[in-house]
């Protein structure tokens, strides 16, 4: 039943972009599945183990743009051994090898080979955009080797990566006919820069505009370069250590001064607090402000700048900023909407300087706060009360209390009626980090309220298997579960187990799960991948079934047991 | 079914007891053998150990005072962050401020030593700021070519010529820094 002829249908495709909205199309009927197959272009994979490579090609032969997510979140924090696995070359030797047409890859926390980046180099002929998040396992000669091949490269995002520095020369890889970068974020790699090069590229890419330098780029280079490119709009700073009373800074001032399209700052790796100044000018615009690497910038010169940003929509900080600080933050940053706020030193929780304080007063003075990341030293009931009161717009809200299961410090009780306010008043509520001393009636809240909620955190909470029921069972929409350190066990796991092809992905680690329930539930869900990590000398063959799992990672997949397994990785 | 309960047979009310004690601090020894209280953060961590590897309960009786202990992964901070916050604590320490005097000048100033690479950064900052040259150093005769001579107190509380030591050894041992002019200047270097 068509009155169109596919053209039109797939015009009318175009305007549809989001992932859930083009799945939807695909499920109406026969003719609109081969329509929107043929015509799809981004595709966002959250699991790279959830299909394989020639599974993608085959739906997806018109691929342009690629989004790959490796090991699981808990790996950022040491929790998953290196060679766990979330290997890219697979998949760009399975596009390379059909000639997938691919012009954008962007992965999160994958091991990526240089091998990997070599071959993505000479096989894409219009590859635009290579966006590396959290990754490992590439030097810079993988790095040069893009530069040298993807003549038409826009993009090269290199995000908190861990990169081998073989301090060769791949800037200068970039070809002299190479004009198009409009984004070129290398603040992560450790090395020695070739800076004569970094400027020649800079003065040749007339439409750059982002650009976030590492330690190893100078105050002066960092005038000559913004002489060169006024038009940025997005700066991270590298080194930005000078004489505030010598002719370099004075021309770094007139330089800022021209720059002003520049809407996102960052970096500051290497600081003198007194050339702070310098860029002041620039903060009545920034929308986007990220400090958490500026160590060596103490409250006053953080709390100095802050007030000239009142536009401000994004503030990333370390707590040096103190309570007083966030107060700062609070009565200037009036279009807030997203705070985060690092621990400078994180294994002295004494030291922290922020405290429930600061996050009521932000909550207080930015009545659009809708996204928080928050490291404190202490929490009470009454502040999370007051927080749920004053923004009701969370989507996200990640609070870690530097000490583990501390209860509130004025009532001694546990935080779950604080927790229990937010998730009642933060109806949209999307993505929830639990700290602090919980018991299961946290739990009760979320399955009670928690409607939107798609991935959750728990850490050293919970009294028995009734919390974790409570999640399972309560929280509709949830794809992403993580636990560590928590007492639910094999009744919990296996009470609802078909609820997992909901979801991307369950991690229980240091829990109660024995080995024995986790078979039961690899045995009666062929959709799902269970996978024990065990680090112990220990085999499968001796482990008993009573025995408690260290880790337990289970995901839903099409492909079923993945081929890439270490030793150390069990597949029931 | 195995049995939800993470301690064995008994009821072990301890594990639902709100306690005030600080984590780690407890009386486990009721706890059956080959059970991990999940409840509290295992003490004194090793590098080289993982929290409940083996599933094997660790000795909690000696423990380092709680609030040092470190639990693999956490703080949930990302590693990339740990480790590079962590270097650049050590680098970029608070600046190095010694206040600077020059002779006949009404009042002090203050520099900041850690901003300058080296010797030709940091004289060329002082003739900036006091406006006056400072002539040619050499090590035998000093600053020759001008009546300035830059002087600095050591942490003997001597006073020494500026340029005469390594870079790094000056900046650690200047405590202020003077520019002496006139005879007096004259009097420290080996010309006239």
């Amino acid at each position: 039943m068509n009155y169109f002829p596919d053209e039109v249908l797939e015009h009318v495709f175009d305007f549809i972009t989001s992932h859930k909205d083009r799945n939807s199309v695909s499920l109406v009927c026969k003719s609109w599945y081969k329509i929107e197959k043929y015509s799809r272009q981004r595709v966002f994979i959250g699991n790279c183990y959830s299909i394989s490579p020639e599974r993608l090609i085959a739906r997806f032969p018109g691929l342009k743009s690629l989004t790959l997510k490796g090991k699981p979140h808990f790996a950022d924090f040491n929790l998953v051994p290196d060679d766990w696995g979330g290997f890219l070359y697979p998949w760009i030797k399975a596009m390379a090898r059909s000639r997938i047409g691919l012009e954008e890859l962007r992965l999160k926390r994958m091991v990526v080979s240089d091998e990997s980046l070599e071959l993505l180099s000479k096989s894409f002929p219009n590859f635009k955009s290579l966006v590396l998040v959290s990754c490992e396992g590439f030097t810079t000669d993988g790095l040069a080797a893009v530069a040298a091949n993807c003549r038409l490269l826009r993009e090269l995002d290199l995000q908190e990566n861990e990169v081998e520095d073989h301090r060769g020369h791949w800037l200068s890889c970039f070809p002299e006919n190479c004009t198009s970068l409009v984004l070129l974020n290398f603040a992560c790699l450790k090395g020695e820069i070739n800076l004569a090069s970094l400027e020649r590229l800079v003065a040749r890419s007339p439409n750059l505009k982002s650009l976030r330098l590492n330690r190893a780029v100078p105050f002066d280079t960092l005038q000559r370069l913004l002489m060169r490119a006024p038009q940025l709009v997005d700066l991270g700073t590298g080194s930005y250590v000078h004489d505030p009373y010598s002719e370099a800074y004075n021309k770094l001032k007139a330089a800022i001064q021209s720059c002003n399209s520049i809407r996102s700052l960052s970096g500051f790796l290497e600081v003198a607090p007194r050339c702070m100044s310098a860029v002041y000018p620039v903060c009545e615009n920034l929308t986007f402000l990220n400090l958490s690497y500026a160590a060596g910038l103490q409250s006053i010169e953080l709390t100095k700048l802050i007030q000239y940003c009142r536009k401000l929509q994004r503030l990333w900080i370390l707590d040096c900023i103190g309570d007083k600080g966030l107060g700062v933050v609070a009565s200037t940053c009036k279009e807030l909407q997203e705070l985060r706020v690092f621990p400078s030193d994180p294994f002295d929780a004494g030291n922290a300087a922020v405290t429930e304080e600061g996050l009521v007063l932000v909550s207080a003075g930015c009545p659009k706060l809708n996204s928080l990341l928050y490291f404190c030293q202490q929490m009470t009931n009454a502040a999370l009360i007051t927080v749920a009161k004053n923004c009701t717009n969370f989507i996200r809200f990640r609070l870690c209390i530097l000490d583990p299961i501390k209860p509130d410090p004025v009532t001694n009780q546990p935080l779950d009626e604080g927790f229990g306010a937010i998730v009642r008043s933060c109806k949209g509520l999307k993505r929830l980090s639990l700290s602090g001393l919980l018991t299961d009636q946290v739990f009760y809240y979320i399955g009670m309220h928690a409607k939107q909620l798609e991935m959750l955190s728990i850490a050293f909470a919970g009294d028995s298997d009734k919390g974790m029921l409570y999640v399972l069972n309560g929280c509709k929409k949830l794809r992403k579960l993580e636990i560590r350190d928590c007492p639910f066990g094999d009744a919990a796991l296996l009470e609802d187990m078909g609820k997992y092809e909901t979801m991307r992905s369950l991690w229980m680690s240091s829990c109660e799960v024995t080995l024995g329930a986790c078979k039961t539930l690899a045995k009666k869900m062929p959709s799902l991948n269970v996978e024990i990590i065990n680090e112990s000398e220990q085999t499968e063959f001796n482990l008993e079934d009573r025995q408690k799992v260290d880790k337990m990672y289970l995901y839903r997949t099409v492909v079923g047991h993945r081929k890439d397994a270490p030793e150390f990785v069990w597949l029931l | 079914m195995e049995s939800s309960s993470a301690y064995g047979n008994d009821l072990n009310l301890k594990a639902t007891e709100l306690r005030l004690g600080l984590p780690g601090t407890t009386d486990e020894e009721t706890a059956a053998p080959g059970v991990r209280n999940n409840k509290r953060p295992l003490q004194a961590e090793d590098a080289g150990e993982k929290c409940g590897a083996n599933g094997k309960s660790e000795p909690q009786n000696e423990t380092a005072p709680p609030s040092k202990a470190q639990i693999v992964g956490w703080p949930p901070v990302q590693s990339y962050r740990k480790n590079n916050l962590q270097a650049k604590k050590t680098e970029s320490e608070p600046g190095l401020y010694v206040k600077v005097s020059m002779d006949g000048a009404p009042y002090l100033r203050k520099i900041d030593l850690r901003v300058y690479k080296g010797y030709p950064e940091l004289l060329q900052a002082l003739e900036n700021m006091f406006k006056f040259t400072v002539g040619e150093y050499s090590e035998r005769e000093g600053y020759k070519g001008s009546e300035y001579a830059p002087t600095y107190e050591d942490k003997d509380g001597d006073w020494m010529l500026v340029g005469d030591v390594p870079w790094q050894m000056f900046i650690t041992s200047c405590k202020r820094l003077r520019i002496m002019k006139g005879s007096e200047a004259r009097g420290l270097g080996c010309g006239v």
